[in-house]
């Protein structure tokens, strides 16, 4: 059935379709409205689970934590300095174990007060052992959802999921969702069965010391599961195509890629700008793709060097700025491209944030930058902000 | 309890499969509570208020009995008995 929504109510079709069992959010723009339609659809009994109450993100990530240890499927939403709040929580998350499933509707982190889309949160916590997937439009919301379950309650894997979906620019926008009907989504995702649970006739003692003998086993053993999670990801994509008729390229996605001079790689909703402008300039004879990162974590090193031999010159959209050398995403990805023997010439554009607009023309920029690098042979400004009041007049 | 050997025999998520009552800490105590039943009134204060639950009373109109295996010596009881019942000592170390 196809309905007209946005990203943050297909979020909450997305858990109510899962059948979460548990959810506990705090309200915060622009995730608020996901947990407004989650406990509208609790009070209409719509929704199989509870909905509980928190006074902070801080106990609604240790609230799922607790829930997901008797068993039960949980699910939350939140943004910027929300997600910041649960930041400790989110690594008891991973140790623990927990297959929780959180979207994030990403924001900028303040001060100055911002509440508007950029990937700066997320980022920030891409160190916190969570998987993260970035989603291009209100259906992949849903979608990675629903798969994310799936990925992330698996025995060999077991780790929780952040879903990514830009602040307002997705959140707030209205498109044509395909909501799957019940039985389907019950036929694609099992119930969530843990190897061990907290059970009271069976007690046992969970997530005590451990002493420093035996610390690195178990940073091993999530390292080792988080580089599993890659093959788990790409065979949920390829059953949810054959089921639902609708992919999303595993981990990475390449397109316009084949014959490409140049690529431009990118996370979240700027994806589809990429895609359009890379199509439209391909009917002018400029051959430009584009590299959808749909997983960010498990970062997907294996896949991003296939493009040492696709392209010679790599463009990296950051929508956020995390103060480092370059953006997140554009150290990550020259953390995946390069081997020892070298890699494409690379550089980072860093835009879009705060909720400013990065248009196709913009875009265009872009990808005529990296052309012009392309013939030159080298990379003048390895990081470059666009749109910028830098005083050479070139964006205003 | 499995026998672990690497890191792939660590169980899905961090638990321990035995009870902490095989966790004797009474070894940890560098001052131990002594007893006076003469004084003490049976008001269980010192009952209640034990971190630990080493103050056991089997029944009601018992005296307290303090769990020697368990206690970390860490002087609650005594600091709140009302009746100077419990005495802190230093430890005898052998």
């Amino acid at each position: 059935m196809i309905e007209v929504m946005t990203s943050n109510y297909a979020a909450a079709h997305g858990a109510r379709l899962a059948k979460v069992e548990v959810i506990a959010a705090y309200p915060i723009t622009p995730q608020s409205s996901i947990s407004e339609k989650l406990a509208e659809m609790s009070v209409k009994g719509e929704l199989h689970g509870q909905y509980i109450l928190v006074e902070s993100e801080h106990s609604a990530m240790s609230l799922l934590i607790g829930a997901s240890y008797v068993g039960a499927r949980t699910f939350t939403a939140t943004s910027s300095q929300g997600l910041a709040l649960m930041h400790e929580m989110l690594y008891w998350a991973t140790g623990a174990r927990r297959p929780i499933v959180m979207i994030v509707a990403s924001r900028a982190m303040a001060p100055p007060w911002n509440i508007w889309g950029d990937q700066m949160d997320v980022i920030g916590e891409r160190d916190t052992g969570w998987m993260q997937f970035f989603c291009e439009n209100n259906q992949e919301t849903l979608d990675t959802i629903i798969m994310s379950y799936k990925i992330a309650e698996d025995r060999s894997v077991m780790l929780p999921a952040m879903v990514v979906e830009d602040g307002f620019i997705l959140s707030h926008t209205f498109e044509a969702v395909d909501l799957p009907n019940q039985d389907d989504v019950d036929d694609f995702l099992p119930k969530f069965n843990p190897e061990l649970k907290i059970d009271f006739n069976d007690p046992r003692r969970f997530g005590g010391l451990v002493m420093p003998d035996w610390w690195s086993e178990f940073r091993y053993r999530i390292a080792q599961d988080m580089e599993g999670a890659k093959k788990k990801i790409v065979e949920v994509d390829k059953e949810f195509g054959k089921k639902f008729g609708r992919t999303y390229g595993g981990l990475v996605e390449f397109y316009n890629c084949d014959d490409a001079d140049v690529v431009l790689a990118l996370a979240g909703s700027a994806v589809g700008t990429a895609k359009d402008v890379s199509d439209k300039m391909r009917e002018r004879g400029k051959k430009v793709g584009v590299v959808k990162i749909k997983a960010l974590r498990p970062l997907p090193a294996e896949e991003l060097r296939k493009l040492n031999d696709m392209v010679p010159v790599v463009g990296v959209f950051d929508r956020s700025f995390n103060f480092g050398h370059g953006g997140g995403i554009f150290s990550e990805m020259r953390n995946g491209i390069y081997t020892p023997d070298g890699g494409p010439l690379i550089k980072n554009y860093v835009g879009g944030m705060g909720g400013r607009d990065f248009t196709p023309k913009h875009m265009e920029w872009v990808f005529e930058d990296l052309l012009r690098i392309k013939k030159e042979g080298k990379v003048d400004r390895m990081i470059e902000w666009i749109p910028l009041r830098d005083g050479t007049g070139r964006w205003y | 309890m499995p026998i672990l050997e690497t890191y792939k025999d660590l169980p899905s998520t961090p638990v321990t499969f035995y009870s902490t009552e095989s966790n004797k800490t009474g070894t940890w105590r560098t001052v131990r509570p002594t007893f006076n039943e003469s004084k003490c009134t049976r008001c269980y204060i010192c009952w209640k208020y034990c971190p630990d639950l080493s103050v056991e009373v089997a029944n009601e109109g018992d005296f307290p009995k303090i769990d020697y295996d368990y206690c970390k010596g860490c002087g609650i009881c005594a600091n709140e008995c009302p009746s100077e019942a419990i005495v802190m000592e230093k430890e005898a170390h052998k």
